[in-house]
């Protein structure tokens, strides 16, 4: 698969890239995670994407005080040194709010496995640096098993391999693959395009 | 030529490139921008040093984060006053129009798109709002995009899409009194799941949908979403072409616009990639009882049981869900107290809703005991109302009558449920603390609201009627 190459690449407003690594992970078992858990809209009032991953789940990781609720799984002493959530299916519904990817990264997270993703937070977390990794339901049910063990996730190979070996290839979008692994800017690559847009609308009269 | 559905054709149209392995660059006819999600997008914009591609086909207002008290008192909110004002200046700096709260075009942005006919029949429009789809029912490919994309749309007017799968869903039959719009659209979403249309576009089809107002239509394309599905859209005919005209932005060569729109329906043998069928004459009022849009059901039947669900994952999905509501299992929902009632949102804050609500509660009072907001879409629906003396009846009838926005529905402007209150809402979303922290929403038409209203507990509006 060959992309124009002459499109801008602009490494530096990039997060980190998400390409090989391996982490350990934490569970929420819950299906329909929707994005007014992952960030409640109050949050939203910000005009920057600064500050939150504070957020993150606030509403299930705070109590009315404002203390964090210790059964709650990010609130546990190991959380922070897990780059994956494992969720259940269905994550991410409700909003368009980039918020949630940019609250999700801010606090770690550069991957989140599920059985499956709504369409727009799926979009929205690859052009944050977030994996959206859907799995089959076994290798799923194994995960949400063992939560504090280590996933290996390859961007390259779209595999994640769990600790005991057990291995998965992941879908993802070719072009969001290529995007991520080449730290390709997207709006560069659309703006490369700017004669196709003019001579659209030209031929459109508009 | 092989048949081609609405959608194949709305999109063939727009394709302004493909290349080898790419999504397709997609233009934009329209793009509607609100204060929350586009802040970080001109400030992408202004890092590149670029312009706006096309402030013509971009539209702003400020709906989310603002107050529906009375205009002109200040914003309390310094954070949301903030907000407001950097769309203000971002639409100056950019060149963009802003309806902002001193125009009397401002309101909910999905209502202000249709009302004032800048959404017409075979556009691409987006917003950085996942109800997008509302636009849908003008027979437009409508969709919510997050706010890289906004940016993406500023710059260029174009967004980097593959298609959607399409998915038909049928809708036959007369619906019953007492049974709207809003009870077709979630019955669909109960019976597909809220994950149900995820990668598919939606068009509405059939004798039901075919009968909806042109407002009903857009209470069903509104909550696409809550059924997974990123747009959804009914195909224009008559209703649609009379709706449009004599509106401010309508074509000015109206006749030639309308010959265009007429190719617009999918062709004959079209071939969708799913399709389901509802019996709108078996539909009875719907509501929800849990904490997403998928958990509703008819007002008469009872909450499902979590000991009745196989699957692990599921069951306890559901449980969490009752708890959360504090519902018990097995008991209809009829007869609940509520604490608030809310009439308004992108779904259900047009005129036609307003007047169902106020046709309940005239000449009634609401319990003493149940807060009544009725926040109308935008400022033309307002006006509208009170030229109709609507305002009076919910006045009379002791509800509250405020300024336009999206207030109860997203709680992001004061208005809000308190830790623990029941409320029968008219918009999209039952999330847990979606209306206020520690909030727990039943999702249902106008007609329930008011008729909740009047008694102070969930009603099957069939017994006021």
């Amino acid at each position: 698969m060959k992309f124009e190459s002459a499109y801008v690449v602009n490494r530096n407003q990039r997060e980190v890239s998400p390409k090989h690594f391996e982490s350990a992970y934490v569970v929420l078992p819950i299906d329909n995670i929707d994005t007014d858990q992952i960030i409640p809209a109050r949050f939203l009032k910000t005009t920057s994407k600064a500050g939150l991953g504070d957020q993150l789940f606030n509403d299930w990781r705070y109590d009315a005080s404002g203390a964090p609720k210790p059964d709650f799984v990010l609130n546990q002493p190991d959380a922070v040194k897990a780059h994956v959530l494992v969720a259940g299916d269905n994550f991410g519904c409700g909003s368009s709010r980039e918020h949630a990817p940019w609250a999700l990264t801010q606090f770690g997270f550069r991957a989140v496995v599920s059985t499956s993703f709504a369409d727009i937070f799926k979009q929205n977390a690859l052009k944050n640096g977030l994996l959206p990794i859907v799995v089959p339901a076994d290798l799923h049910a194994a995960l949400i098993a063992t939560p504090g063990a280590i996933v290996e996730i390859d961007l390259e190979k779209q595999t994640i391999t769990l600790a005991d070996g057990r291995s998965a290839e992941f879908p993802i979008d070719p072009f969001s693959k290529h995007c991520l692994l080449e730290g390709v800017d997207e709006l560069g690559y659309i703006l490369s395009q700017s004669a196709a847009i003019e001579s659209y609308e030209q031929r459109r009269g508009i | 030529m092989k048949p081609r559905t609405i959608i194949e054709k709305i999109w063939d149209d727009h394709v302004v490139a493909e290349r080898e392995g790419a999504p397709a660059l997609l233009y934009v006819d329209l793009h509607l921008v609100h204060e929350v999600t586009s802040p970080q997008a001109f400030d992408g914009l202004r890092k590149r040093g670029l312009k706006v591609h096309r402030p013509d086909r971009t539209i702003a207002t400020t709906d989310h984060s603002t107050p529906t008290t009375p205009r002109g008192l200040p914003i309390v909110d310094k954070i949301a006053a903030a907000q407001v004002e950097t769309l203000e200046k971002n639409c100056r700096d950019f060149g963009i129009q802003c309806y902002g709260l001193s125009s009397d075009r401002q309101g909910i942005v999905h209502i202000i798109g249709p009302e004032l006919g800048l959404t017409q029949p075979g556009m691409t429009l987006v917003c950085g709002d996942s109800h997008t789809a509302t636009h849908g029912a003008l027979g437009a490919l409508a969709f919510g995009i997050g706010t890289s994309e906004v940016e993406h749309v500023l710059a260029s007017q174009c967004l980097l899409q593959r298609p959607s799968k399409t998915f038909a869903v049928h809708v036959d039959g007369a619906l019953k009194p007492g049974v709207t719009a809003k009870d077709i659209i979630l019955a669909l979403i109960a019976k597909i799941g809220i994950g149900g249309g995820t990668g598919h576009i939606i068009e509405y089809r059939g004798s039901a949908i075919r009968a909806l107002s042109m407002e009903e239509r857009m209470t069903v394309c509104n909550m696409s979403i809550e059924g997974g599905a990123r747009a959804g859209l009914v195909a224009p005919d008559d209703k649609t072409f009379e709706y449009v005209a004599g509106r401010p932005f309508a074509p000015k060569d109206f006749d030639a616009a309308v010959a265009k729109w007429r190719t617009l329906p999918s062709d004959e043998g079209a071939v969708y990639d799913r399709e389901v069928s509802i019996d709108a004459h078996a539909l009875e009022p719907m509501i929800t009882f849990g904490t997403n849009p998928g958990m509703g059901i008819p007002i008469t039947a009872a909450v499902p049981d979590p000991s009745n669900v196989s699957d692990a994952l599921e069951r306890e999905t559901l449980s969490k869900a009752l708890r959360y509501m504090q519902l018990p299992a097995g008991k209809p929902l009829v007869g609940h107290p509520v604490d608030v009632v809310f009439i308004g949102s992108c779904t259900n804050s047009r005129i036609s809703d307003l007047r169902a609500a106020a046709g309940v509660l005239k000449g009634r009072k609401v319990n003493p005991k149940v807060r009544v907001m009725v926040v109308p879409g935008s400022q033309q629906v307002k006006a509208q109302a009170q030229a109709e003396g609507l305002d009076k009846i919910f006045r009379e009838a002791g509800a509250d009558w405020r300024e336009s926005g999206c207030s109860m529905c997203i709680a992001m402007n004061g208005d809000q449920l308190q830790p623990g209150e029941y409320s029968v809402s008219t918009s999209n979303r039952n999330f847990e603390g979606r209306q206020g922290k520690g909030g727990r929403t039943f999702l249902a038409s106008p007609l329930t609201a008011a008729a909740t209203a009047v008694t102070g507990v969930i009603t099957d509006v069939r017994t006021l009627l």
